[in-house]
């Protein structure tokens, strides 16, 4: 309903509005254009099929051709009044321009809305909430992580393996402890610091990114690393059984000290100390 | 209430017992009680083995094949599809995005094929937000058609780290245990290149938990041995897995090798299919 008119529900209806002249109940000689199945008709009505409903629409098949249909209109509205005629060759046309839109955009994609049902949506954003929790993703993303470094993926780039694999061995094997083995420890220490102390550094340089995580991650390094000498110092009797690392390590060892001999100095000092 | 009062009357008593006391239970979760679904995979299948050696993804695993990604959108995207497309493809080294004006799927597929491309993925949008994934193997390759919820922009998550660089990332399958999601896990797995570069030190994780799949991009660091650290950055959402065509994308004439059907499906809740 617009401010001014309001619509009509007759099917039969020329215009869309409910005015005097424009209501197919109020007039008894009308014509309106309708469509079906994409063939347009012209359905009349008369005064002198007043009486018999069933009878009361007489329909005409308008021609495909749009000027033949007009025409067509024109003949069969011959002695009609003139509103009727013109509104009845708008609305034909209107149609027409509405089905050749509809045949060109059914030969494009078509979009089909696929209603969504509001209790299965509910339903799942409900499990989904619940799965997320159960799956705990970050302790489970860190235990793959970590088992993958257990398991060598990463190769050389890390150097804790050495300590992992010491904890999981010392479990297994019960080897005595020997002078090479406190050799090959002190050296694995000199070692690790020399190549932990790589690490860091590497680090500092390319990944100045993390601010915070470096720092975090230098502080504790440093820690870990006086931890671990503590610790290695106190307990010399953990077996490593990595003998087949320990040949090119040794051959390696005198050139490592020479060359980092001046990254070593604070070790040596704590050491010392 | 009176829960409450048998549990402290049963922690009273294994207290009291001290070392003799029993066990404890384990609560019963959904994934103690699954259903036992027949297509769960067993790594040492010996017909799996030899489907994987043979299906599409084989010239992937057997490093012939670099992958190389299409990422595009549906039609008039939102300025929140465009900027998740755009992050999409900063995590998935070599992929690039294109926007669609109006152009038939069908159309563009033998296009992609003809510019060597391996894999197609399609954002599907509704109401200014992504909800739909579509993901394709190209050449003649498995299409799978996901409903995307949950999707977080980089800004809108918490405690980021900066960008992901240019390295290619490790990849985490977690949780692929079915036939089903045997191959839908190789499908994410192809759309990585094999050779993670470890300097980088970003992994995405594609963890599936009752049938739904959570994508995540965390930067890890190794504080110790026994302890990562890893932040997240970049974009998350999570999937649910609709159907899963043959070939390649066509909805009438495909040929669906398992669609969700609600009816039959969602029946059990301890039941799930991924």
């Amino acid at each position: 309903r617009t401010k001014t008119q309001n619509f009509c529900r007759n099917e039969y209806n020329l215009t869309g509005l409910c005015n005097r002249s424009s209501c197919p109940l109020a007039n008894s000689q009308y014509a309106t254009v309708r469509e079906e199945k994409g063939r347009c008709y012209l359905y009349m009505k008369t005064i002198e099929r007043a009486a018999f409903p069933r009878r009361l629409w007489e329909r005409v098949l308008l021609s495909k051709n749009y000027e033949k249909a007009l025409e067509e209109i024109d003949e069969n509205l011959i002695y009609w009044p003139r509103f009727i005629r013109h509104k009845c060759k708008q609305r034909f046309t209107k149609i027409t321009q509405y089905l050749i839109r509809i045949r060109k955009l059914t030969l494009k994609r078509q979009r089909k809305l696929v209603p969504l049902r509001r209790k299965i949506e509910r339903r799942e954003k409900r499990r989904e909430e619940k799965a997320l929790i159960a799956a705990q993703l970050d302790n489970a993303i860190e235990k793959e992580l970590l088992e993958r470094l257990k398991q060598d993926t990463y190769g050389d780039i890390y150097n804790f393996p050495i300590h992992a694999f010491d904890k999981a061995l010392q479990q297994q094997d019960a080897e005595s402890e020997s002078e090479s083995d406190a050799e090959n420890e002190e050296e694995e220490e000199e070692e690790e610091d020399v190549d932990k102390r790589e690490f860091v550094e590497a680090e500092d340089s390319d990944l100045s990114d993390f601010e915070d995580m470096d720092k975090l991650e230098t502080s504790s390094e440093e820690e870990e690393e006086e931890e671990e000498e503590v610790e290695q110092k106190a307990s010399r009797s953990k077996t490593k059984g990595k003998t087949p690392l320990k040949g090119p390590a040794r051959r390696k060892r005198p050139y490592i000290e020479i060359e980092y001999e001046e990254e070593t100095e604070p070790t040596t000092k704590t050491k010392a100390a | 209430q009176e829960k409450l009062a048998a549990k402290k009357k049963r922690r009273k008593e294994r207290e009291a017992l001290g070392d003799k006391a029993p066990p404890k239970a384990v609560p019963k979760t959904i994934e103690n009680q699954r259903v036992y679904d027949e297509t769960t995979v067993d790594p040492n299948d010996e017909e799996v083995a030899f489907d994987e050696a043979t299906d599409e993804f084989a010239p992937y695993f057997n490093r012939q094949t670099v992958p190389k990604i299409l990422i595009t959108t549906s039609d008039r995207p939102r300025g929140r599809t465009v900027r998740f497309c755009e992050q999409l493809s900063s995590v998935i080294p070599n992929s690039h995005v294109y926007y669609r004006r109006g152009l038939a799927l069908k159309r563009i597929i033998p296009q992609c094929i003809a510019r060597d491309f391996t894999d197609l993925i399609v954002i599907n949008e509704d109401r200014k937000i992504p909800n739909g994934l579509v993901l394709s193997h190209l050449p003649e390759g498995p299409t799978a058609h996901f409903r995307m919820s949950s999707v977080r922009l980089r800004k809108e998550i918490k405690r980021r780290g900066k960008e992901p660089t240019e390295h290619v990332p490790e990849v985490i399958l977690n949780n692929f245990t079915t036939r089903l999601g045997h191959s839908i896990g190789r499908m994410f797995a192809a759309l990585f290149p094999h050779d993670p570069q470890f300097i980088g030190r970003q992994v995405a994780t594609f963890h599936n938990q009752r049938d739904y799949i959570f994508f995540r991009f965390h930067r890890y660091i190794f504080k110790s041995e026994k302890k990562v650290g890893i932040q997240e950055l970049g974009p998350r959402f999570t999937l649910k897995l609709r159907s899963l065509q043959k070939g390649t994308f066509d909805s009438k004439f495909g040929e669906y090798e398992w669609i969700h059907k609600r009816r039959e499906m969602d029946t059990s809740r301890r039941k799930f299919h991924l």
